[in-house]
């Protein structure tokens, strides 16, 4: 049930990155590029979720349990600490070059283009790095 | 602007967040994607089976847009390799650094009023835009 939801959600996510112009670098780019010709859609895209989540979210959170009862595993951290600012905005440079996040990635794998593939090739050796240096004792 | 510039955006935003809510409400887990795909990279188990399915259902939603309209998916990369390089392993690190990416901390924390995805999302973007106008310069 869990597994058939997860796919079902990530069917929905990827459906919603395709047709909002996420998943398309220029686009992105496009939208950061405030100082040049700046192409203000993509706001709707974080618009929109956001809105809907600010309703669906909070009601489930209230409930504080899934549809079955189950625990919802919510972030409990709430330092604002060095590693959040400076990976944010180490992913923040990474993003405004290559105009691609984690979701886009993924969903731009089918493609088979060999530059995307560099991309989410290195974007994992990111993650790796991260996983065996400061990640270690995570 | 056209109308139509910012309906598929806005639609497209409006499926994201649907997504994110229908994962959270049954499988009480938030749909960060740089999460799931950093929780992904250890020894297979069945634990992580959610996250794969997730991610398989990323490729897949993909691959039927594409039938529906490949149009979404026919753009041109604006760069090569070594950027998309420089940009996965910045995009890799940062994000598993700054714990979430522009789903995980705009799309799921903004709405649950998280001040961590708060300045998280505002320095991604904000360095976003910042390295979006140097690049336009070289």
């Amino acid at each position: 049930m869990h597994g058939l939801v997860a796919l079902l959600s990530g069917i929905i996510f990827s459906l919603g990155l395709g047709i909002s112009g996420m998943v398309n670098p220029n686009v992105v780019i496009g939208f950061l590029d405030i100082f040049g010709s700046w192409n203000p859609a993509l706001a709707f895209v974080m618009g929109g979720a956001v809105l809907v989540n600010l309703v669906f979210f909070n009601v489930i959170i209230k409930r504080n349990k899934t549809y079955s009862g189950g625990k919802l595993h919510l972030p409990t951290n709430t330092k604002l600490d060095k590693s959040l600012i400076i990976g944010s905005a180490l992913f923040g440079i990474g993003w405004g070059i290559g105009g691609i996040c984690p979701g886009p990635a993924v969903a731009n794998l089918f493609l088979l283009n060999p530059v995307i593939l560099a991309f989410v090739g290195s974007m994992i050796a990111g993650m790796l790095i991260y996983k065996f240096t400061l990640g270690k004792n995570h | 602007m056209d109308w139509m510039n910012f309906m598929y955006p806005l639609a497209g935003g409006v499926m994201i967040g649907l997504a994110a809510t229908i994962m959270l409400y049954f499988n009480g887990r938030i749909t960060g994607v740089s999460g799931l795909i950093g929780m992904s990279l250890t020894k297979i188990t069945r634990a992580n089976d959610w996250r794969y399915l997730f991610l398989a259902g990323l490729i897949l939603g993909s691959v039927l847009l594409y039938f529906i309209n490949p149009a979404f998916y026919a753009y041109g990369l604006p760069y090569g390799f070594g950027k998309a390089i420089v940009a996965g392993l910045l995009v890799g690190f940062g994000t598993r650094l700054g714990r979430g990416c522009t789903s995980g901390h705009g799309v799921c924390g903004l709405p649950r009023l998280s001040m961590r995805s708060l300045v998280a999302t505002l320095t991604f973007m904000g360095v976003a835009i910042i390295t979006t106008f140097i690049m336009k310069q070289f």
